[in-house]
């Protein structure tokens, strides 16, 4: 009798199958709470559910059942079926499916290729072109794939902006693919939809939109420079004409446009040559390291930074260049300076004012004494230089500087040698503040209904003031929200998306088709390497989805669009050679006039800085940029370039500030100067918004100035990435985007402590043989001068005769690093890390100095007091005038693989062994982990695995490693092989054909990302290779000689280019 | 008495100090040292000692297990300091095992008698010391369960050990020792374990300790042949007691870690090592005659001529710490001349403080006729002695590495509860080890004692 009323009442909740249908259109209902507690009073013994709508009989959740098992669904038949057929249906279903039904079930193959694809050799990894988009820029990539794998990232020799380099955002961008918290599929207010669902719901608010004439609709990207997406949002502005498009990249700067439109009356694009230039002076600006076509402008730098003993081709026979950088913090590119001055942010204008002054063109800027003397060097120095000279100004510095720097490369005729100006690179250059000012305005006067974002997270990086959070959430006085609709595409489910209506999984882009302009206008196709892993739709897809044809694929649209711009005959051959060749030929702009418009005259007066006052920089992070890349672990691990931090941000102030402040580190025994510091904690609050941060002292920062990067402190970022840092966008007001200036009475002591893992505290050789540096004059003078401080052993004393008695007949690999042409940013890191299958090991364990990387970045200061005086620890804390403003240099050390290595002779059991081409192999089945290896190595690169770091389980991580190298276990040594496995499959290659390796048939994963060529492999017995050539150099020296280890890693002293009149002052 | 002291190792000297307390005969001694083992029962203090040992015995069975669960991360060292209290450890406990065989081995072929006494336990005090040693090396290696690839043998890949690697020195030198050290001891067992078999009180006594005695009936022949093996074996062990600690000085002398590559190692370990391990028996000895009433048999005489082996062994060490300064800076190496500054103004510089006062300012005590016989402060002085020598191997294995070649890769050490739990686990298990050792077996040579009573009373005849 009991089952027969449950029955009668179920019959009566469950609505007919022609509401359903009706309910498709309908918008989603808040959950009724009282009909789910109306149904469990009126249940008896054991109920179960699968959601509260369930219990609720939420019509949308039904429909949802529905529609993901629609065999099983009565309601999408026409006949009737009773209550019982439909549960056991359901169950089976359920049973079977279980509620895995949200992904794919995986495709597997039994047999493996019964009909092998074109090209593809089972065990041979497969290259494709592709390209990066990254802000106003694109790299162009060639992506290394194993069975239909992408695993490793390169450089694409023939793209503009790589040169066949990458950078650390490149390669960390594979892992970026594979990360396990991306969103995986689209979502409605938290509840997964399917991709017909988001279809049908986004043409229907395309249909009432429409009769609007898209009233209410607003877009909100960051920069677009691609040509597909700007074509669907111009297709998308004139099918809805009333609607707008607001731009907003939170970490690059409006000063760059805005300093053309200043200029020139009209928004330019910049491209620089730096190859050309004799003398180049850097007004705040990170140009090898950030901003767009960083990495080709390091090759071209650095071209000019080479010094060849025998021959000039390399640097095309033209002596080495001149940088001088004027910066408030220290940059990659400020390190790599033969001249660096330290000026806060907003004396920089003055400084750019006073340059144009001095150069006659009219204003005046105030300078110290000091600082007017320096100018007066290098504008002499420039002068010397008519139209081979560079000056470049920084993306956070405002529009007036970049002005006044394009009107000082005016003058020294410097445009159409050392630059050039092309049409803009981005599809619709915008002031990115104002854009979003007003969208804010628009919101705020309930002009917007609907607001698509796409890809980027306002809500984490609008300014404070803007409270965009405060735009979509629920107001309690509005009883409701201010947009109705808000809809979000981006790659994680992030602090936006939780206030968002839909979001959108975005697919990566190694999974879809797109397109994207370089720094020169040159156009690449993106060019998938897998199908989206997850349910995740592309930009274009999405913005598809609102206009007439929804279902326009990504990759017919680039065609198209292909199609249209190059109408030759055989398109399919122009297709194939631009997926090849990774660009479309002929799309670099050309170089266009310019007319300057600007007075440097005409300016107001400048702020001018009250050293009473510390100035708060806001920068991206140089590992995570503006957060995008929070949740990227290898990212979050590798040591920032100059402060050698790891997965922290921190407020980085000057030695001297700290010492007024009172900031001070200690070491603690636990990690020490390899691993953990103990930093103040200091309140922070700026523009009425506070923030805590740990204090790290810089040395060669400005004194006054703060430096809050920006990136960390993400809340909804993923496993990785949430929680780590502080977040300074907190602090970061719509009117000090850049530089917010305050008395530093802001900042205060917390009294807490607050632990930093740095892998590199310890700044001073020591007066040891390990970083040997000159300058041009000296080595002019006396070439050999690297090797003035050596104290050689005498190799026949030794009992190890090496080479004399085993001979490295075939081949002798070598790897040659310049130090004139490492600036410290990173890339070789990374690549390493990909190519090698290195671990993560996460904060905790960097603080323990156990970071696994194979190939590090030393960073020493020059001229510093040592410890071994006694009177400095080597700690920045510590203040000595010479850390306002030292010689900062980097070194890569990799496994220096020594002919008479001291790890092979005390491993016990001959898991180290030496090879017959001079290689220090590792073999990891025989090691026993006793770690005498390390203790014994002298330059300390040996890793090991202290516990299981490599993660095992996650499958997403399963289809990345290289399938060439061991994933290690733990209680195993490794360490920097040299690519072994290029080695070997080279040598294979090479033997097949019965011939020597070529000289550079192989390249080492650092030596191929490396942007600057500072790193160079090959074959010492052949005395053509390039290495040979690098080692004949007298430049050529062995880290600490003395040893007798004899490495075959040697380094090229770094050669300084200082301007004799700024040295003798 | 000190005013007048009598000249060392007169007969008058020796008569105030025996080497046996008076009055005994055969029979007391035997029944003395028997009873322990056989009819005295055993004190509530036994059984807390026994309880509180075996709980850090069981504290390192739960560390040793957690390392094989997780890794030797959980311990403190890192990249640079490869080695932390595993080889710490490992080293202190090999230095204390040296004191038995030297006594027994050493002492023997010199014709010391008043080795006698002390003898047995200082052996079995060397192989509990050396079992302890033995598992620092097996757990410290990342990948445990592969450790016997140290062992040579006959691998169907055709695989060695690397025999130019200490490490593999190390493995021959310590299980000789181990193996040799066990001969010894249950050589010189065999007659007293058939005195235990022939007073035994139950039938389950008399069976183990008859198996034991493998048939001892105590005959001539019998007496024959087990002097010529314990003369051979003693003969056997002498030389161990230089060469392991010898070849562990290796490990650190064959590296070229400042610090460690100095050519002074050997024969500065092995005076250290003496001179922890007498610490050690000195440690043990004055408990154990306490506790037992044992002072007729391990007297004044001995604990003086220990105090005195420790002076002198203390004052070899004093020179290897001397000459390993004055070398580094003689030699004008810069990486010996920043090792020496770093001892004295590193981070770490307390710790070498703390190890000149244990190992040479404190023991210099020891010069006194009087504070060598207040047993009180003899204890406490080896209690210094040890720490001392713990110390100077924690200076020696981790600071060496903390701040090596590459400044850059300078780093710091700190233990973490693990390496704690793992260290006071295995005293915890040396303890134990001794206290069973004790209740079962004659901890003085009861047959050796005889010879001794014959002797004497000979003597005062």
């Amino acid at each position: 009798m009991k089952r027969m009323s449950d029955q009668a009442q179920h019959k009566e909740d469950r609505p007919s199958p022609d509401e359903h249908l009706d309910n498709v259109s309908s918008a989603h209902r808040p959950l009724d709470l009282a009909a789910v507690r109306a149904q469990l009073q009126s249940k008896t013994g054991k109920q179960y559910w699968r959601t509260l709508e369930e219990l609720a009989c939420d019509p949308d959740f039904e429909e949802l059942l529905h529609r993901e098992f629609p065999r099983q669904a009565p309601s999408e038949w026409d006949d009737s079926v009773d209550r019982r057929d439909f549960l056991r249906l359901m169950a089976a279903s359920l049973a079977l499916a279980g509620l895995s039904g949200c992904g794919r079930a995986p495709e597997q193959y039994i047999v493996p290729y019964v009909k092998q694809p074109d090209g593809v050799v089972p065990g041979n990894p497969q290259f494709y072109a592709t390209a990066m988009p990254f802000g106003a820029d694109a790299i162009g990539l060639l992506v290394e794939s194993h069975e239909g794998r992408p695993t490793k990232i390169e450089g694409n020799p023939d793209h503009p902006s790589s040169l066949g380099a990458t950078n650390v955002f490149a390669q960390a961008s594979i892992l970026d693919l594979y990360d396990p918290d991306r969103a995986q599929t689209a979502t409605k207010a938290g509840e997964i939809q399917t991709w017909s669902q988001f279809l049908d719901a986004a043409q229907s608010l395309a249909s009432t939109l429409r009769a609007t004439r898209g009233e209410g609709l607003r877009i909100l990207s960051g920069i677009i420079n691609s040509p597909l997406l700007a074509a669907d949002l111009q297709n998308l502005l004139t099918l809805y004409p009333m609607a707008k498009w607001h731009q907003w990249e939170p970490a690059v700067g409006d000063g760059t446009r805005e300093g053309t439109k200043l200029a020139f009356g009209n928004y330019v694009n910049t491209v620089y040559r730096p190859e050309n230039a004799e003398v180049i002076l850097s007004l705040d600006s990170d140009f090898l390291a950030s901003g767009p076509g960083n990495v080709r402008y390091m090759r071209e730098f650095y071209r000019r930074r080479k010094l060849d003993q025998f021959n000039g081709a390399d640097r095309l026979g033209l002596e080495m260049s001149r940088l001088y950088v004027v910066e408030p913090t220290p940059s990659v590119t400020g390190s790599s300076a033969d001249h660096r001055l330290p000026l806060r942010s907003v004396e920089i204008e003055q400084f750019a004012r006073a340059l144009a002054a001095k150069l006659g063109l009219g204003g005046s800027g105030k300078l110290a004494h000091d600082t007017e003397k320096w100018l007066d060097a290098v504008v002499k120095d420039l002068k010397k230089y008519p139209r081979r000279s560079l000056v470049v100004a920084g993306e956070q510095q405002p529009a007036e500087v970049h002005a006044l720097v394009h009107v000082v490369n005016h003058a020294l005729g410097n445009v159409g040698t050392t630059l050039y100006y092309t049409e803009p690179v981005e599809a619709h250059p915008v002031n990115h503040l104002d854009s979003l000012r007003e969208l804010c305005a628009d919101i705020d006067a309930g002009k917007v209904t609907t607001l698509l974002i796409l890809g980027v997270n306002p809500v984490y990086t609008a300014p404070h003031d803007f409270d965009f959070a405060s735009k979509l959430r629920f107001e309690e006085k509005l009883k409701g929200k201010k947009i109705e609709t808000v809809i979000q595409v981006s790659p994680h489910f992030d602090e936006t998306s939780q206030y968002c209506d839909w979001h959108v999984a975005e697919s990566h882009y190694l999974e879809t088709w797109g397109d994207a302009r370089a720094f020169d206008g040159t156009v690449s196709v993106v060019q998938p390497l897998i199908a989206p892993l997850y349910r995740t739709h592309s930009v274009h897809e999405v913005l598809a989805a609102f206009t007439d044809k929804p279902g326009l694929s990504a990759y017919d649209a680039v065609r198209d669009q292909l199609k249209a711009a190059n109408p030759s005959a055989d398109f399919e051959k122009f297709w194939r050679k631009t997926l090849n060749d990774g660009v479309v030929a002929g799309t670099a702009f050309a170089p266009i006039n310019v007319s300057l418009k600007f007075n440097p005259a005409s300016l107001s007066p400048a702020k001018e800085s009250t050293s009473g006052e510390l100035e708060f920089l806001f920068r991206p992070d140089p590992s995570i940029y503006d957060g995008r890349f929070a949740n990227n672990g290898w990212l979050q691990e590798l040591p920032k370039p100059v402060t050698k931090l790891t997965w922290d941000n921190a407020a980085l102030v000057s030695p001297k500030t700290a010492e007024k402040l009172g900031l001070t580190h200690s070491i603690p025994s636990r990690g020490g100067e390899h691993g953990q510091i103990l930093s103040n904690v200091v309140d922070i609050s700026l523009s009425g918004s506070k923030v805590t941060a740990a204090a790290w002292i810089l040395p060669g920062q400005a004194e006054g100035v703060v430096v809050l990067p920006l990136g960390y402190g993400r809340k909804k970022a993923g496993y990785t990435g949430t929680n780590k840092g502080f977040n300074a966008y907190v602090v970061r007001a719509s009117n000090a985007l850049w530089a917010a200036s305050a008395s530093s009475s802001v900042i205060r002591k917390t009294g807490d402590d607050y632990p930093l893992a740095c892998t590199q505290y310890h700044f001073n050789m020591e007066g040891r043989h390990i970083l040997v540096s000159g300058t041009l004059d000296e080595y002019h003078k006396n070439p050999n001068f690297a090797h003035e401080h050596e104290e050689l052993p005498l190799i026949n004393d030794s009992l190890y005769k090496g080479e004399a008695e085993f001979p490295y007949k075939r081949d002798k690999w070598a790897m040659a690093i310049d130090l004139n042409s490492c600036n410290g940013c990173n890339a070789c890191v990374i690549a390493c890390q990909a190519e090698n299958n290195i671990a993560v090991v996460g904060k905790e364990q960097v603080m323990r100095g156990r970071e696994m990387h194979w190939i590090r970045v030393d960073r020493y200061y020059a001229n510093t007091l040592s410890a071994a005086s006694g009177k400095s620890t080597g700690d920045p804390s510590e203040y000595q005038p010479a850390l306002d403003n030292p010689d900062t240099f980097f070194q890569p050390v990799p496994c220096q693989q020594c002919e008479n290595a001291p790890c092979e002779q005390v491993c016990p059991v001959g898991a180290t062994v030496h090879s017959a081409e001079g290689l220090n192999d590792m073999v990891y089945q025989r090691c026993v982990g006793t770690r005498y290896c390390s203790n014994n190595c002298p330059y300390k690169v040996r890793r090991f695995n202290f516990l299981r770091f490599q993660d095992w389980e996650t499958p997403q991580f399963k289809l990345m490693r290289n399938p060439e190298v061991t994933v290690r276990s733990r209680g195993v040594m490794e360490k920097c092989s040299y690519c072994v496995q290029r080695i070997d499959k080279a040598r294979i290659e090479a033997d097949e054909k019965n011939q020597p390796v070529a000289d550079g048939a192989i390249a080492t994963a650092c030596e191929q990302a490396c942007p600057s060529q500072a790193i160079v492999f090959g074959n010492a017995n052949d005395p053509n290779s390039r290495v040979s050539k690098l080692r004949a150099q007298q430049r050529n020296y062995q880290i600490m000689p003395e040893l007798n280890s004899r490495p075959r890693t040697t380094y090229l002293a770094a050669v300084r280019n200082p301007n004799p009149e700024l040295e003798s002052a | 008495m000190s005013a007048s002291q009598p000249p060392i190792d007169s007969p008058e000297i020796r008569r105030l100090t025996p080497v046996l307390g008076p009055g005994h005969t055969f029979g007391s001694v035997t029944d003395k040292i028997s009873s322990i083992v056989l009819t005295r029962p055993t004190s509530f203090g036994w059984y807390i000692g026994f309880a509180l040992s075996f709980g850090f015995t069981a504290l390192m069975t739960i560390a040793i297990g957690w390392l094989f669960t997780k890794g030797v991360g959980i311990w403190g060292i890192n990249i640079p300091i490869g080695w932390g209290f595993a080889i710490v450890n490992f080293v202190w406990w090999i230095g204390i095992g040296h004191a038995g065989t030297l006594i027994s081995a050493i002492l023997f072929l010199l014709n010391q008698k008043w080795r006698t006494s002390i003898n047995r336990f200082a052996e079995a005090m060397t192989l509990f010391a050396v079992a302890c040693a033995g598992i620092f090396p097996l757990i410290h290696t990342g990948r445990p369960w592969m450790a016997y690839y140290m062992f040579p043998y006959p691998s169907t890949m055709g695989l060695w050990p690397q025999f130019r690697s200490p490490l593999i020195w190390d493995v021959f030198a310590v299980s000789t020792y181990g193996t040799v050290s066990l001969l010894f001891w249950f050589v010189g067992l065999i007659p007293d374990l058939a005195t235990l078999r022939d007073h035994a009180t139950t039938k389950s006594k008399q069976l183990i300790y008859g198996m034991l005695a493998m048939g001892w009936r105590g005959s001539v022949r019998h007496w024959h042949r087990y002097q010529s093996a314990y003369l051979l074996l003693a003969g056997l062990a002498t030389p161990l007691v230089l060469s392991v600690h010898s070849v562990i000085s290796f490990d650190f002398a064959v590296g070229i870690v400042p610090g460690w590559h100095t050519t002074i190692f050997p024969p500065y370990f092995v005076a250290g090592a003496i001179y922890s391990g007498f610490a050690m028996v000195l440690s043990i000895a004055i408990p154990l005659r306490k506790a037992y009433g044992l002072e007729d048999f391990i007297t004044m005489r001995h604990l003086d001529n220990m105090a005195k082996v420790m002076l002198a062994t203390g004052l070899i060490v004093a020179y290897g710490y001397f000459f390993e300064f004055f070398l580094s800076l003689y030699s004008g190496n810069k990486f010996d001349v920043f090792l020496v500054q770093q001892r004295l103004h590193g981070p770490y510089s307390h710790f070498y403080y703390a190890l000149i006062l244990c190992n040479i300012v404190l023991p210099q005590s020891l010069w006194s006729y009087r504070l060598r016989h207040n047993v009180v402060f003899l204890f406490l002085m080896s209690l210094v002695v040890n720490t001392g020598m713990w110390l100077e191997r924690f200076v020696i294995v981790v600071i060496s590495l903390t701040r090596d070649f590459t400044p850059s890769a300078w780093g710091r050490y700190q233990p973490t509860f693990w390496d704690w739990a793992t260290f006071t686990g295995t005293i915890g298990f040396f303890v134990m080890l001794l206290f069973l050792f004790v209740r079962v077996l004659p901890a003085i040579s009861i047959a050796e004692m005889r010879e001794l009573v014959a002797e004497t009373s000979e003597e005062e005849k």
